[in-house]
């Protein structure tokens, strides 16, 4: 917008400000930040003015204060003399817990769907369809309950688990090799421990468990070596073009270790065996996690089939046929050729599907599973009458689990990205 | 060839065959469920798994489905006649349930003898509907469908007439002051036409309701928030969310892709607010916080509280669906419009817009139906709404105590139709909008 050189020079005028294209933004952007600030100013002031009124004022102290309410899955030591702050700290765990374990399943069973939707078996496909639209065009407020009451209505009770000395047999029977049992209360599944435990250190926030902590690291030292074993198999196709075989040599480098620090521990499976009217040995899942985590994972899991089929029919039939053309086998095809350019279409709506997952955890009210929204939202916000605190600080924590995910599915999203030049 | 043989041929043949038709094994039936269902082992598997997990399915649900009771006034009536038709121990449904509490599925606690006014809302809302879906009917119905929001709000919620008649005055006052002086002055009758209906709605309105109250009574009987529910509930919350989140979710998208800084960052900071947040906790802001956030003494309808953070929290979302259509769109069209010499809100509403729309579409009717299942989260307000409140409720009775899956069926198959529907209508009007434009 630069003048003429000869145009007649003149002062500024105000109505510049509006009909000048170079002070016209400028102008807008003023009257939009005092227009913000004035409604922002507004609203402080009506907070402040009501919280005077009901004799309230803005502080987090009762964060610190004694909570005195029970929380029946906790994953970090909690009681009822833990402070609210710790009580929410176990709900803001929860969330993540469900989340995680959620974005798990919903992902295998998106990829499984979203695959065969594909099928050229014609039942098949049409089945992944009907499972697809119905889970996506109804609420997931609804697969939740019904989760819910498939296990707290059809689910037998752990007393009919009972063999009936008379005919012998039991009226409900457990799955899995007798290792996981649904009952109406709970579901019992396997849980696991060292014989000779290295003990625990206690920390703040939890104990942690030396074993597993020896047993993680083992592992990831394995992972990592197995990378580089990798690496170094590929050097070796890429001077002489004979690739050593690694797939065995792989499999030990990675199991070999952990198995024998395992072992060496005294690893050992507790199944859950009946005793009296209730199942002990094993860890009993509440049915309220396990019916939301059901809802969640189903629900989402047919978005997410829904992505990865339109990933994969975004890339063109040109290359698996070139695959083919190269002489590649369908299994190479597929991971070489066609995962990994379906991936740069699948993940950016995975992120969102995994975000939309975490905040529809926060349904966990409908089943009472005790999630951030459960404590802190719930019955901290109830006991301690802090309502604006309660909800700001919920709401601000959900932010930052949001912006953690995307950060992080981002930063996966740039690494599988196909560079283009 | 045939008519022209050489004389030395012994013997042409002149008739031709009917082709044969092909062998069995590679037409019809055998061919298609060889190919589709039976092409090789592992298919054959799949098949035999998709069979058997039909026939699981019907065999548990069919017999539930079909041994099914209308009439009855109880659970224990229902299953007693199932019992006594279908023998001891046969699972059945208690359809009599829904016949039962269907006004209240349907209405809540709307009293009963105002149901008409429901219905007929129901029955404008159809009617007002169409000429938006449908552009073969005539333009000139549009008028109604604008004047219909105002005639819903008073049919549903009843009282005077005159304060929603001052609403809508309100608008015609905005619409006339922008006629009269866009000629003139083109910012001036902007900001008359917002700021003008604005004074009057908030210091004339009152007194004009009184006046006219008094003078000219025209009112029908009031109905309370608190009364709505089941599906009456869901579909106004619905409706009245995409209405207004459309509009406020294209004003964002145009904000964050605007070149001023100020309003850029605003509108990011706006959307991804609200994007990392669950609608739960702005349900709960509706219903816990916003006493706090306006004046002392203000004590706004719970239905509107909701109304406004459900279109918030959708508008976001629209908000990126059609930010992803304006990154869509060429550059050269923008450049385009610039080379026209048409300002930014001509640009934006001749050339930009229609376009990024059309792109947009599927992922605004996604976002529509998202909002319409979202609507029922506001059964952890207190609100009536059909999915788990209703049911909640008529389980309190003691003649329905232990009653679930019908709720389920039933509620899911409606909130099935409607968000089915919406996703069909779109592929339809993509298909309508589609230009080959090569």
């Amino acid at each position: 917008m630069t003048s003429a050189p000869d145009a007649p020079e003149q002062g500024f005028r105000l109505s510049q400000l509006i009909y000048d294209t170079r002070y016209r933004s400028l102008t807008i952007q003023v009257v939009v930040l005092i227009a913000v600030m004035a409604a922002a100013g507004w609203l402080v002031d009506n907070t402040v003015r009501n919280l005077h009124a009901l004799g309230k004022d803005f502080n987090f102290g009762f964060l610190w204060n004694r909570s005195g309410y029970d929380i029946a899955q906790y994953l970090i030591p909690y009681s009822n003399d833990s402070t609210h702050g710790r009580a929410m700290l176990v709900g803001l765990l929860n969330t993540v817990w469900i989340s995680v374990l959620g974005c798990a399943a919903a992902t295998v069973i998106g990829i499984f769907v979203g695959v065969l939707r594909l099928s050229k078996n014609w039942l098949v496909a049409r089945l992944m369809t009907v499972y697809v639209e119905t889970f996506r065009n109804i609420p997931v407020l609804l697969w939740i309950l019904v989760s819910m009451a498939v296990l707290t209505e059809i689910a037998p009770g752990p007393n009919e688990y009972k063999v009936n000395p008379a005919t012998g047999e039991a009226s409900a029977s457990m799955m899995l090799f007798d290792s996981v049992a649904f009952t109406n209360r709970y579901t019992a599944i396997p849980s696991a421990s060292f014989g000779r435990s290295l003990g625990t250190i206690d920390t703040p926030l939890m104990p942690v468990s030396v074993d597993w902590v020896l047993v993680f690291a083992v592992l990831a030292v394995s992972i990592w070596a197995n990378a580089r074993f990798r690496k170094w198999a590929d050097a070796v196709q890429e001077s002489t073009g004979a690739r050593p075989t690694t797939w065995w040599k792989s499999i030990l480098i990675v199991l070999v270790p952990v198995v024998v620090v395992a072992v060496a521990l005294g690893f050992r499976i507790h199944e859950p065996v009946l005793k009296g009217f209730n199942f002990v040995g094993g860890t009993n899942v509440s049915n309220s996690f396990v019916a939301l985590w059901a809802g969640l994972s189903l629900y989402t899991g047919a978005f997410i089939a829904e992505n990865v089929r339109a990933g994969i029919l975004s890339v063109s039939k040109g290359q698996s046929e070139a695959a083919f053309a190269l002489g590649l086998r369908p299994g190479r095809t597929m991971s070489l050729v066609i995962l990994p350019q379906a991936l740069r279409v699948i993940i950016p709506p995975l992120i969102s599907q995994y975000l939309n997952l975490m905040k529809n955890s926060s349904l966990a009210i409908a089943v009472g599973y005790m999630d951030l929204r459960g404590t802190l939202g719930g019955i901290t916000l109830n006991q301690t009458g802090r309502e604006l605190e309660c909800i700001l600080l919920m709401m601000l924590i959900y932010l930052g689990l949001s912006l953690v995910i995307s950060t992080v599915m981002n930063a996966f999203n740039r690494k599988v990205k196909l560079k283009e030049r | 060839m045939i008519g022209k043989t050489s004389p030395s041929a012994p013997y042409v043949r002149k008739l031709m065959l009917d082709p044969l038709p092909p062998p069995a094994k590679a037409s019809g039936v055998s061919l298609w469920l060889r190919e589709k269902l039976f092409s090789s082992w592992g298919n054959a598997f799949l098949t035999v798994i998709g069979i058997g997990l039909i026939w699981l399915l019907v065999s548990h649900f069919a017999p539930w489905f079909l041994h099914g009771v209308w009439n009855a006034d109880s659970l224990a009536a229902c299953r007693k006649t199932i019992a006594t038709t279908w023998g001891e121990g046969a699972s059945g449904a208690c359809w009599a349930v829904i016949r039962a509490r269907w006004n209240q599925f349907i209405f809540g606690f709307y009293p009963a003898e105002i149901y008409w006014r429901p219905v007929l809302t129901f029955v404008l809302f159809l009617l007002a509907l169409a000429p938006v879906l449908f552009s073969q009917l005539p333009r000139r119905l549009l008028w109604g469908s604008l004047v219909y929001p105002l005639v819903a709000i008073w049919l549903l919620w009843g009282g005077s007439v005159w304060p929603v008649a001052m609403i809508g005055v309100g608008f015609v006052i905005g619409a006339v002051l922008w006629r009269v002086l866009v000629a003139k002055n083109a910012i001036l009758a902007a900001l008359a036409a917002v700021v003008v209906p604005v004074l009057f709605w908030l210091f004339l309105t009152g007194p004009i309701d009184d006046l006219l109250g008094k003078v000219l009574p025209v009112s029908i009987q009031s109905v309370p928030s608190r009364q709505f529910g089941g599906f009456l509930l869901a579909i106004v919350l619905g409706a009245g969310g995409i209405v207004m989140s459309l509009p406020l979710g294209i004003v964002l998208a145009l904000g964050r892709r605007s070149d001023m800084f100020l309003v850029k960052m605003f509108s990011i900071g706006f959307i991804e607010f609200v994007r990392g947040v669950p609608l739960i906790a702005l349900l709960f802001v509706a219903s816990l916080l916003l006493n706090y956030f306006l004046p002392p003494g203000t004590n706004f309808d719970i239905i509107l509280r909701v109304m406004i953070l459900v279109t918030l929290f959708s508008a976001a979302y629209i908000a990126e669906v059609i930010r992803g259509g304006l990154a869509a769109l060429p550059r050269g069209q923008y450049e385009a419009a610039d080379a026209l010499g048409l300002d930014y809100w001509k640009a934006q509403r001749l050339i930009v817009l229609p376009q990024a729309l059309k792109i947009s579409i599927p992922g605004i009717v996604s976002s529509f139906i998202a909002m319409f299942k979202d609507t029922t989260l506001v059964t952890f307000v207190g609100l009536f709404e059909p999915l788990k409140s209703i049911p909640d409720t008529i389980r309190a009775d003691f003649a329905w105590k232990g009653i679930y899956w019908e709720f389920f069926v039933f509620v899911g198959a409606i909130f099935f139709i409607i968000n089915f529907g919406m996703s069909r209508y779109s592929m339809y009007l993509e298909r309508k909008l589609k230009r080959d434009n090569r």
